[in-house]
């Protein structure tokens, strides 16, 4: 069975716009992440999907390559973003980001 | 792959590795010794230095293009180390002062400066992506550095979230240009959409996505708003460091990757960049109008000149004008690096202890007290507003030619005019600093007294004699390689 | 072509349907006697303790994190024991590197005292 890369296109575009969504609409600061992760991960199967479209090519290789380096530095921002909100509960008990807005001009 | 190819990447190496070394040999250097880590930190960017400069004029392709080696990456690394020797000397006794000391900083910076090198000489968009990663990740931790400060908390918190939303614009725009073009190395981009072997609209929204998630790191309306926030709240050397290399390394990306990877696209992009340009001119100048605060002030004042920069993209849109827009950006980066350093370390010598003195009524009487220090200020402020014989008349002079080169007078006339504004929140400084009567508390530490120093010494004298700096970027040749 | 998945469609139709008249149906007739000991969460038959949504210490955090950055790593490493063989020496000492710069975060983490469990 195969699956034409426009469905699979489609999907990865529906997935980003959730994750813009979500990052718009939520006040916490871990759902933002997560949101954002999931702009990232759509971008993964985007890649992917171009990446079969092109399939024979040697180009192919590249959308492969390029989901590696997104997934390690995903991981990357996960490590300093949850340190960073880790940080900011410990002292202001929340992470609502409505909380922290005292910048102001 | 051989080893010209490493010796090709050597500065990035260099800083990078560097940084890992001090990472394990900080362990070991006692708290209150820091300095030694600073003092390590800045030999390591004098190698890199010394790296560039043993390269200079040589062009090519390494690791199967991923890498380019040309005049234009060779001299934005020289910004970028220079830039990172400034941002060291700045932040030794702030960070004392503030009491945040701790060798993290340096590393910290050393690989955000990494991040930016690698950006300098990118050739491939996997390339772009990781260098944008590795600049922006470290400055994360760079703004969270005075935690548990609530300022700083917030810095953080609003930087990362929008800037790994902006990522997420920019790795789905690469994403998408990638299923357009087949390819996502720069060159054989240009080759894909010359041969027409692409699909016009995946590449119109890939474009205009990596417009936006770039757009967001060089602080360009309408993707601006964190930045005043984040600017105030970061411990004041991270905000020198972050208003004038983070700024720089965006701009690479976006001369890289538009101007020449994607000029047979230029009809898509071209209306876009210049409306981003008049917006973020016209929206940074006013909003600044009204500001109390130097940090926030200074702030809008770096969207401002993000958007006199990006008026480059429009006019190289021109293909005839397009090298001239090129070393036209690349020396209002210059020109805004030096001041903007400048104005920073004034900032810095200001600030007090606990984080006050930092409303711009804190500096009346500064003419009086410290006249050199007000001096140089002054002449900061004067380069900012683009007034001669400081280099920001220069680097404004420059880009307005080229812009009305390509055309494009209206973009022009609304540069000039945002300037005329701009003069009134910067002259309001020099106003406030020798007419107004007052006591301001003024730290004088050598270190920072030296960079101030020259950094001053850099505005009069590129004001009045550009031709050295001239020389070195008409050898800029970012579009060579491809053609 | 989309014909294809009717069977699919009529199958999660079929199979959700189902299990909710199940569900249903046993909410209807069934008899209802609570005690506290029924109400109480199943924990894999321990005597339950504590409110579920107790604080968990931050210190797992840290453990989690740390366990992001070197478990993601396999990423690089799978792909490249697989061509291992095609590119030799040069993807060793590559590696070599890779792994060291690994092995210099975790010499900061061990030091700094981030994997101390108190």
């Amino acid at each position: 069975m195969n699956i034409p890369p426009a469905y699979v296109l489609t999907l990865s575009g529906i997935l980003f716009a959730l994750g813009v969504i979500g990052v718009l609409i939520r006040r916490n600061a871990i759902v933002i992440f997560m949101s954002i992760e999931l702009m990232l991960n759509s971008a993964n199967l985007a890649f992917i999907a171009f990446a079969r479209a092109l399939a024979p090519a040697q180009e192919a290789l590249r959308g492969h390559v390029f989901v590696f380096f997104v997934i390690a530095v995903a991981a990357s921002e996960v490590a300093v973003g949850l340190a960073l909100i880790v940080a900011i509960f410990r002292s202001k008990e929340s992470i609502d980001v409505d909380e922290v807005s005292s910048l102001r001009g | 792959m051989d080893w010209q190819d490493f010796l090709s990447v050597l500065p990035f190496i260099i800083v990078a590795g560097w940084a890992t070394i001090l990472l394990l040999v900080d362990l070991w250097i006692p708290a209150n010794r820091k300095g030694i880590t600073a003092g390590l930190a800045v030999l390591g960017l004098i190698a890199a230095i010394a790296a560039v400069i043993s390269r200079f004029g040589i062009e090519r392709e390494a690791f199967d293009g991923m890498i380019i080696v040309d005049g234009f990456s060779s001299f934005l690394q020289l910004l970028f180390l220079g830039v990172g020797v400034i941002a060291i000397a700045q932040a030794y006794d702030y960070l004392r002062r503030r009491d945040i000391e701790r060798g993290e900083y340096y590393i910290l910076l050393l690989y955000s400066l990494s991040g930016m090198l690698l950006m300098a000489s990118a050739g491939d968009l996997i390339v772009v992506f990781l260098a944008v990663e590795l600049l922006s990740i470290p400055l994360y931790v760079l703004a969270a550095f005075a935690i548990p400060k609530a300022d700083s908390e917030e810095s953080a918190l609003k930087y990362f979230l929008l800037g790994a939303f902006a990522s997420g614009f920019l790795v789905y725009g690469i994403a998408l240009v990638f299923g357009s073009t087949g390819t996502t190395a720069l060159s054989g981009m240009v080759a894909a959409i010359e041969s027409a072997e692409t699909t016009p609209i995946l590449l119109l929204v890939g474009s205009g996505m990596i417009l936006v998630g770039l757009g967001f790191k060089v602080a360009a309306v309408p993707f601006h708003m964190w930045t005043p926030d984040v600017y105030q709240g970061a411990p004041t050397s991270v905000t020198s460091f972050m208003a004038v290399g983070a700024k720089a390394g965006g701009f690479a990306a976006l001369l890289r990757i538009f101007i020449s990877a994607l000029p047979g696209a230029a009809v898509m992009w071209m209306p876009l960049t210049m409306w981003i340009a008049a917006l973020t001119m016209a929206w940074g100048n006013i909003a600044a109008i009204s500001q109390t605060n130097i940090k926030r002030m200074l702030a809008y004042s770096s969207i401002a000149h993000a958007g006199y920069i990006f008026m480059a993209l429009p006019a190289a849109a021109t293909p005839e004008v397009a090298p001239e827009a090129v070393r036209a950006a690349l020396f209002y980066l210059v020109t805004y690096a030096i001041t903007n350093l400048g104005a920073w370390g004034v900032v810095l010598a200001m600030e007090k202890a606990e984080g006050s003195g930092l409303e711009i009524e804190d500096y009346s009487g500064l003419g009086k007290k410290r006249p050199a220090l007000a001096l140089a200020m002054a002449l900061f402020m004067l380069s900012l507003t683009g007034i001669p014989p400081t280099v920001g008349f220069m680097g404004k002079f420059y880009l307005f030619q080229v812009v009305i080169d390509a055309n494009l007078i209206w973009l022009a006339l609304v540069g000039v005019v945002t300037s005329l504004i701009s003069a009134y929140y910067y002259l309001r400084v020099i106003v406030v600093m020798y007419m107004r009567d007052g006591e301001p508390e003024v730290r004088s530490e050598a270190l920072l007294n030296s960079t101030i120093f020259i950094t001053a010494f850099g505005t009069f004298f590129f004001g009045i004699l550009p031709g050295f700096l001239l020389k070195m970027i008409n050898q800029v040749s970012l579009l060579d390689l491809f053609r | 072509m989309l014909a294809e998945y009717l069977p699919i469609v009529v199958l999660i139709v079929l199979a959700t349907g189902l299990a909710f008249i199940v569900v249903a149906l046993g909410h209807l007739f069934g008899p209802r006697k609570p005690n506290p000991v029924k109400a109480e969460p199943y924990e894999s038959g321990m005597r339950p303790y504590g409110p579920g949504r107790r604080r968990v210490s931050v210190h797992f955090y840290l453990i989690a994190v740390l366990f992001i950055l070197f478990d993601i790593e396999i990423v690089f490493i799978l792909p490249w024991a697989v061509v291992l063989r095609e590119i030799k020496m040069v993807g060793l000492i590559e590696m070599a590197v890779f792994i060291g710069v690994l092995l210099a975060g975790l010499i900061y983490a061990w030091k700094t005292g981030a994997l101390e469990w108190e």
